[in-house]
């Protein structure tokens, strides 16, 4: 059978001194932001020339109805009544989520824009390749996983909506651990994410919405400073399978710069299994520092979405050929591993 | 006129046994209505034969074959220990039930469909479950307790009937949460308390099935269903906090240990069932798929889950409450 991941040579941009965005802030100043790839505009204003409603651009999950949208249309309104509209919303509860739970006001207007200082002035990610991935329709992101605490999957769900041309929302899949833990459950499904199985996986992807996964799970987000960059076992072919028997392209993803955020040093193991943990990370800061420890370091970021890889035109029992859906496993993970590389040298040092 | 159905519903007093015979009292392709329960129906019912019984006797065999019953809609099976006298008379009832009346209804030839009333409490609740639960999902490793246990179990039953019996039609309808005006479930008992129990740092998904949209999802499967499982459940979900808020309550969070403590000193109370799946419910919460009942059968609910929920809170009226 022939394999499409093999045959695709990875471009990556040659370094260049990023556009700034050609807009005036309304300080008077010109604006600081990078300009998204191929427009003349950040993210920040291209919304305004384009009067983009800054919620809800996407269609509504499923078949539930909407109630509310908050909508910025309306020039007439004054800020100050479209945020009492808001709070008042809020505090009544009067907001629509999906069956997944997924809250797309709150993400959109509150959460998201809490991480812009993080992504942008914090760890300076620089995003490439994001209009790569489709407008609209199902497709399944496959990243790596590194990082101690998985926050390069809030980093590549945040570049996503910042930057793509449609703001896609990422729905992510989050592991046990993640959906046992009190208030992070709840923001972790606020947030759109939904369980690592392959039920969920399907059910995001027949309602058309965007899937990331890092089959490296724990392995990946666990594993020691000396392996660093270094993608570990892929799972076990699920997600192949899930993205052969939806045939949905996959989106390889290559996230530099999690790997300093937090690195870990070593493996308190026994205090692992005490507290049911996969792992207990030791980083320089943490827990020498305590809760402070917890504060990522400001490396620098690039984060690489590759072509997608089409998964349809397979036979339709492709899924249960296990040797294939391996054999396709390591290709895509070999595509990955070579996008990180090109991620490392592309972005330099890692903290200046 | 040919000749139409003649049912037997077990359970025609509770809830949705006593609400189906109703809705059949002017159906024309039901010829006969034979309800068996062991008390008799709060309000006289058209074409219904009550026969006061207990599925558990072997007594039932011959209710089967003297009334010449083509269908049979086992809606007996109860979620509410108190009422019925404790846990472990709860599950003989549910589980010795089921397997007494499949027992009598494998002898019995005339039958040739069989609906059951089953729960959406089979699929266990935890960290590793689907957040939207198909009717294929694989419950092996699930924790059950209570009333998911003796449902599933029943299940069981129903399964090994189907193998033994590939004549007949056999349907499980798993049922979400009842909730509305006029049925008294775990459910509608939980939302009445004056402050509602929650965890503290977590906010389930609520989904829950309207009343009338129960007893549609039974007369159409009754006519209709092609032989398999079926989730029943009303669209979308609110968050716990957002059904509080609509019912102009307060919630009370509350630690793990102390709402597994306050849980059993309310068991034992006997003021509401709090069983420990509630607890787990409470935690992670349960959504299922309903696109099966839509192809299949064409049901598809009137109310959301959210409509269901503003009914209940409008329209609730004590007095004419029957326990499901």
């Amino acid at each position: 059978m022939r394999n499409p991941a093999n045959d695709n040579v990875i471009r990556l941009d040659a370094r260049r001194e990023p556009q700034r965005c050609g807009a005036t802030t309304t300080s008077g100043r010109p604006c600081r932001n990078h300009a998204l790839e191929g427009e003349r505009y950040c993210h920040v204003h291209r919304r305004q020339r384009h009067n983009v409603p800054a919620i809800a651009s996407g269609s509504p999950i499923g078949d539930e109805e909407q109630h509310g949208e908050l909508v910025d249309g309306d020039a007439d309104a004054s800020v100050l009544d479209r945020l009492s509209a808001f709070m008042s919303r809020r505090l009544k509860g009067d907001y629509p989520i999906d069956e997944f739970g997924y809250d797309e006001e709150l993400s959109r207007a509150i959460l998201l824009p809490l991480l812009r200082p993080l992504y942008e002035h914090y760890f300076r990610v620089r995003t490439l390749g994001v209009s790569r991935i489709p407008s609209e329709g199902p497709a399944l992101l496959v990243g790596n996983h590194s990082g101690t605490i998985p926050i390069d999957a809030v980093m590549m769900q945040y570049a996503v909506a910042a930057e793509h041309p449609a703001e896609r929302v990422v729905r992510s899949m989050g592991a046990d651990l993640v959906w046992a833990a009190p208030f992070i459950s709840h923001l972790a499904r606020k947030t759109g994410s939904a369980v690592a199985c392959d039920e969920d996986a399907y059910a995001l992807l027949e309602r058309d919405q965007l899937v990331a996964v890092f089959p490296e799970g724990f392995k990946g987000v666990g594993k020691g400073w000396s392996e660093r960059y270094r993608l570990q076992r892929f799972g076990r072919g699920g997600f192949i399978e899930v993205a052969l028997r939806a045939r949905v392209p996959i989106v390889p993803v290559a996230i530099v710069g999690a790997e300093e955020a937090f690195p870990m040093m070593g493996n308190a193991k026994a205090l692992a299994s005490l507290l049911r943990l996969p792992y207990f990370p030791i980083t320089p800061t943490f827990p020498l520092l305590g809760p402070l420890g917890l504060l990522p370091l400001p490396s620098r970021w690039v984060i690489e979405f590759g072509e997608p890889i089409p998964m349809d035109g397979y036979p339709d029992n492709a899924a249960d050929d296990k040797m294939f859906v391996l054999d396709l496993t390591d290709s895509i993970r070999d595509r990955i591993q070579q996008m990180v590389y090109k991620g490392l040298k592309y972005r330099g040092s890692a903290f200046l | 006129m040919g000749r139409g159905k003649r049912i037997l519903i077990t359970g025609v007093s509770s809830y949705l046994g006593l609400r189906l015979a109703k809705r059949f009292e002017h159906d024309d392709d039901i010829e006969a209505i034979i309800g068996v329960d062991l008390q008799e129906p709060p309000v006289p019912i058209g074409k219904l034969d009550f026969v006061p019984a207990d599925i558990r006797n072997p007594l039932i065999a011959r209710v089967l074959d003297s009334t010449e019953v083509d269908t049979v809609i086992h809606t007996n099976i109860s979620s509410h220990p108190s009422r019925l006298g404790g846990r472990s008379q709860m599950k003989e009832n549910n589980v010795m039930g089921t397997l007494q009346l499949l027992a009598a209804a494998q002898r019995v030839k005339r039958v040739t469909r069989v609906l059951m009333k089953s729960s959406t409490a089979v699929y266990g609740m935890g960290p590793k479950e689907p957040s939207i639960v198909r009717e294929d999902h694989d419950n092996r490793y699930a924790h059950l307790y209570g009333y998911g246990k003796d449902c599933s179990e029943a299940e069981t039953y129903v399964r090994d009937f189907a193998r033994r019996r590939r004549d007949v039609e056999v349907v499980i309808l798993r049922m979400q949460s009842l909730i509305g005006p006029t049925v008294r479930t775990n459910m509608s008992d939980y939302l009445s308390l004056p402050v509602i129990p929650t965890a503290v740092g977590y906010d389930p998904r609520l989904q829950l099935v309207h009343e009338e949209d129960a007893v549609e999802a039974f007369a159409l499967a009754t006519h209709g269903a092609p032989k398999g499982i079926y989730n029943i459940t009303g669209r979308g979900v609110v968050f716990l906090s957002k059904a509080i808020r609509m019912l102009g309550k307060v919630g009370l969070p509350m630690l793990y240990p102390a709402a597994t403590a306050a849980g059993s000193v309310l068991r034992r109370v006997g003021t509401v069932d709090f069983p420990p799946d509630q607890l787990q419910f409470l935690i992670y919460g349960r959504v299922v798929d309903y696109k099966r009942a839509r192809e299949e059968f064409g049901f598809v609910a009137r109310y959301t889950t959210e409509e269901a929920i503003a009914d209940f809170r409008d329209r609730r009226r004590a007095r004419d409450e029957v326990s499901a």
